[in-house]
């Protein structure tokens, strides 16, 4: 029994870890929360070095409803290093005045179970199994700050808006469970590939989109994003922003090219649409916002867009350049989120207004350069290895003939760097603002300091092994 | 060859002044100020050797240095000798620049400094960079430190200034990125060499030219998106401009010749009369804006943009006289408005205005000064023995031979520039001395000597003996041409000059 087991090993950790500290949580309440939060820390360092074997070559196990292979595994070592640093985003902070601090981590845990089941999945079932657990925990968290009416507002949101979406995704699941008799994706793509699809299962297909679209903050299926980001408390916003947007961009590229494989021409149209108005809604609604979190959650609508760009361009290729892409996404968003996260007053309160952060490179010089090399990366700026990423995805897009759609994206990064300039000119041109509370996180510290060397222009040192990791990771999928 | 002796001297043109940017960041000011002028320095000591290691009748691409990154970008370097005489013109401009802001910049020193050479160390990597993504980091990269010296140490308008200047140049930027991603997936290699030797299709030549030229015309900049030079000149700081001026626009130039010509020969050609056409504009359109300029350096923006229009002209001439005549016109633009600008900033750091009518009579009290900013004047005019001349006479007289409408344009220009620099000198330096502020202003101080008298001597050396700076390229110059042989325009001149190569006219020894 115990060799079946062993491709999911990650999965069992966190499973088992999660319960385990659920019930410290209970007993535990307030005092164990720093226990518990360095423990899911761990756990999750663990499963990602569980990674390693069986877990990343197993290929398809239990009857093929989950796929242990590497594209899965590439997933999940973005995945639960991304979860573990939204714990470590949280240190110190639902401490005060909230009475359950210490599930937030067991919380994070079981999200992370969810994930781990939506980037293997390999049926519907499996994905939709995947996508509740996280959505589940996702809706706890974003109310997590329950007496704060904005936080409670927003998970609320989240929650009418996202079991929506769950609805349209599960009527796409049933209408193409109905017209091909399986839920695995092996036998859908089989079905699609019997020549031209029939309306049910373009049906199928259209609203199975439109719900992954969702998960993803895809315009038009975006609103929720800027409402959710910005009311939810700011560790949870970053958690939102990293992880279970990877997961939720590997599983639409999973179920694009295994499932709907056969159909690229029917999806592709949609992807692109998505792609090219979330890249500019992206930009152009960032606009006007002063709101930091807003701003961001707009900058991820944005980058999601650029991700779909490959997706698009379709192939191995293409879905090399998704991993690509989100990989250094993640590494940006973290790392600009941390460093949001120590935009508190004097008191200690967080401060969200982005004029607060005038004149920071003369008050808190290395916080304002960390933030800097942030938004230039997010930007898509040379030097800054965040250009990178988006030249991989034009590339990938040019290479298979669709060079409107590069063009398109590629003028979408110059209507976009308008914003992320702005917040370097509050930063670096204007006279400094009352001063933030000094950082006294050393632990948090480090990872921006990490991100932002990773995303600085020593990240270009990179790309020969990320590339060859990605593209392996893609080749699992064909 | 990859370096000489043993050290990979290209990467160091940009490894030491990064380093000295970082080391600018924790120290005080006057320590900023002494290791950016000795990184400077540094940086102009290797590029002379360089220039001495060079040799001219050698390969294409010395100093050659390649490392592989992976995914389809190399830290691939090697010069030719157009890039030579261009990293050399920014090595030598840029201990002059930190020497400019040595006391007219006092806040946030540090940091000013530590932008310079990292703008220094993007725009050597620019000129050296041998793979197409690589440059393209690097020439990109550049807006970044420029946008902060324009936005931070700027005039009033200096955030709209910079925003500006950086939108700008990124759009026309992301358009050649979209040609370079063309290329490499066509033509299965991003180094600059083999692209260069690459026969594209003819019609997608034609999309890839326009898509280069929207960056290079926007960097250069060429009329009608030439908007952005103005407002950035006027808001940035002295020694920002005379970056400006003196080297990044030199990136444009460098990039038609670097790519356009020799990568696309049909597009270039189809589109010669566009070129000239706006060329022809820019020569005589922003002469007569300069004219009517009250703000001394918006006058000098707008002439660097007629001197331009001569690059242009000459490069897209598609002959010898012409193409040399351009390098040399960039070089000696180099260093004219550069030393103009100085100029100008000299006389603002004593009045704080650049208002033309608050000067006048200045020869007076500052009889120094009004004998260098004569020599850079009558440079700047192309007056013969100055750099400028040689630069303007041969790029003319390849246009000529190409079209001789676009060399009645462009001569025009050169009465137009001496006519607006004349008046600009005469208002200032000529006359009485009406206003009292100005004539208590004191003649130029040591160390302003030391910052004008260098260029002053290049400003000559050019002017007397040019073949300096023509035996580099003169064979870099012909590689081109081969390649532009087969398009090359035929001209309306009925003077046949083809025979009588600039090479067999000047000493002949090198071939």
């Amino acid at each position: 029994m115990i060799p079946r087991f062993a491709p999911l090993l990650p999965e069992l950790i966190l499973g088992i870890g999660a319960t385990v500290l659920m019930m410290a949580a209970a007993f535990g309440g307030r005092r164990a929360s720093g226990t518990i939060a360095w423990l899911s820390v761990a756990l999750l360092i663990a499963a990602t070095f569980a990674l390693i074997g069986a877990p990343s070559h197993a290929g398809p196990v239990f009857e093929g409803i989950v796929s242990a292979d590497l594209f899965a595994s590439f997933g999940k070592a973005i995945i639960f290093p991304a979860a573990a640093v939204a714990i470590i985003a949280a240190n110190g902070w639902f401490e005060r005045g909230t009475e359950h601090a210490s599930e937030y981590a067991v919380l994070i845990l079981f999200s992370a179970v969810g994930m781990s089941v939506m980037v293997s999945a390999t049926s519907l079932i499996s994905l939709y199994v995947g996508l509740e657990l996280l959505s589940l925990a996702s809706y706890v968290l974003a109310a997590y700050r329950r007496t704060d009416e904005r936080s409670a507002e927003a998970g609320l949101k989240y929650f009418v808006l996202g079991a929506l979406a769950s609805g349209i995704l599960l009527y796409g699941i049933s209408l193409l469970y109905g017209f091909t008799g399986t839920t695995s994706f092996a036998g859908i793509a089989a079905a699609f590939g019997r020549g031209a699809p029939s309306l049910g299962l373009l049906f199928g297909l259209v609203f199975l989109l439109a719900g992954l679209a969702f998960k993803i903050s895809a315009v038009p299926f975006h609103m929720w994003t800027p409402d959710v980001y910005e009311g939810a408390p700011t560790p949870v916003t970053t958690f939102f922003a990293t992880a279970p947007k990877v997961a939720a961009v590997l599983l639409s590229t999973r179920v694009c090219i295994d499932a709907l494989g056969p159909a690229t021409d029917a999806w592709r149209q949609i992807v692109i649409v998505a792609a090219l108005a979330s890249v500019f809604l992206g930009a152009v609604a960032a606009y006007g916002q002063t709101n930091i979190k807003r701003l961001l959650a707009y900058s991820s609508i944005n980058n999601v867009g650029f991700a779909l760009i490959g997706l698009a361009a379709g192939g191995a290729r293409g879905a090399s350049a998704v991993l690509f892409y989100m990989a250094v996404y993640v590494v940006m968003t973290a790392g600009a989120f941390l460093c949001v996260l120590w935009m508190r007053d004097g008191e200690g309160r967080p401060v969200e207004d982005i004029y607060s952060l005038s004149g920071l490179s003369q008050r808190q010089p290395l916080f304002a350069f960390a933030m800097f090399v942030f938004m230039f990366s997010l930007a898509g700026i040379p030097p800054m290895f965040g250009f990178w990423p988006k030249l991989v995805v034009f590339r990938a897009a040019i290479d298979s003939g669709y060079v409107a759609l590069a063009v398109a994206g590629i003028l979408g990064t110059v209507v976009g760097a308008y914003y992320y300039l702005k917040i370097i000119k509050v930063m670096y041109l204007d006279e400094p603002a009352p001063p933030y509370a000094p950082v006294r996180e050393p632990v948090q510290a480090a990872l921006v300091l990490l991100a932002a060397l990773v995303v600085s222009p020593l990240g270009y040192l990179l790309i020969g092994p990320l590339g060859a990791l990605t593209d392996r990771a893609a080749g699992a999928l064909f | 060859m990859g370096a000489v002796n043993g050290l990979p001297l290209l990467s160091l043109l940009i490894i030491v002044p990064l380093a000295g940017a970082v080391l600018c960041l924790p120290v005080k000011a006057n320590a900023a100020r002494w290791i950016a002028l000795v990184s400077t320095l540094i940086v102009f000591a290797i590029s002379i050797a360089l220039w001495v290691a060079y040799d001219p009748n050698g390969a294409q691409w010395q100093f050659v240095e390649k490392l592989p990154l992976g995914g389809g970008i190399n830290w691939a370097l090697g010069i030719d000798g157009i890039a030579l005489v261009l990293i050399a013109l920014t090595a030598f401009l840029m201990p002059i620049c930190i020497g400019a802001s040595w006391r007219s910049i006092d806040k946030r020193v540090p940091e000013y400094m530590a932008y310079f050479l990292l703008m220094e160390a993007l725009i050597m990597g620019s000129f050296a960079a041998q793979d197409l993504f690589l440059f393209y980091v690097f020439f990109e990269g550049g807006l970044i430190p420029m946008y902060f010296i324009i936005g931070i140490w700027g005039g009033a308008e200096r955030v709209k200034a910079s925003y500006k200047f950086f939108l700008y140049t990124l759009l026309g930027s992301v358009l050649m990125l979209i040609g370079m991603l063309y290329m490499a997936t066509t033509a299965h290699t991003t180094s600059i060499p083999a692209l260069m030797a690459h026969d594209f299709p003819v019609e997608a030549q034609k999309w890839l030219f326009l898509a280069f030229m929207a960056s290079f015309a926007v960097k250069l900049p060429m009329w009608p998106v030439h908007t952005w030079l103005p407002d950035a000149h006027v808001q940035a700081p002295t020694a920002g401009s005379v970056i400006l001026a003196g080297i990044l626009l030199k990136l444009g130039g460098y990039g038609f010749i670097r790519f356009s010509l020799p990568m696309f020969p049909e597009g270039s050609y189809t589109f010669i009369p566009l070129i000239f056409v706006l060329s022809g504009v820019a020569v005589v359109y922003t002469s007569l804006v300069a004219l009517v300029q009250r703000d001394m350096k918006k006058l000098i923006a707008y002439s660097s943009v007629a001197h331009m229009a001569f690059v242009t002209f000459g490069l897209f001439a598609m002959n010898r006289q012409g193409i040399e005549g351009a390098m040399l016109v960039m070089l000696g633009h180099g260093f004219v408005s550069g030393a103009l600008f100085l100029c100008v900033g000299v006389i603002y750091d004593r009045l704080h205005t650049r208002e033309i009518d608050r000067y006048g009579g200045l020869s007076d009290n500052m009889p120094g000064y009004a004998l260098l900013f004569m020599v850079f004047t009558m440079a700047s005019i192309g007056l013969p023995g100055t750099s400028n001349f040689v630069g303007e006479f041969l790029s003319l007289v390849g246009t000529y031979h190409a079209s001789s409408w676009a060399a009645v344009a462009g001569t025009t220009g050169i009465i137009l520039g001496a006519a607006y620099m004349l008046w600009l000198y005469w208002r200032i330096c000529f006359g009485t001395l009406r206003h009292k502020d100005a004539a208590a202003m004191s003649d130029l101080s040591l160390r302003e000597w030391w910052l004008l008298g260098p260029i002053a001597l290049a400003v000559f050396w050019m002017g007397i003996y040019p073949e300096s700076f023509i035996r580099p390229i003169r064979n870099d110059v012909g590689r081109l041409l081969v390649r532009l042989e087969r398009v090359a325009p035929a001209g309306d001149s009925r003077i046949h000059l083809a025979p009588m190569k600039m090479g067999a006219m000047d000493h002949g020894a090198t071939h």
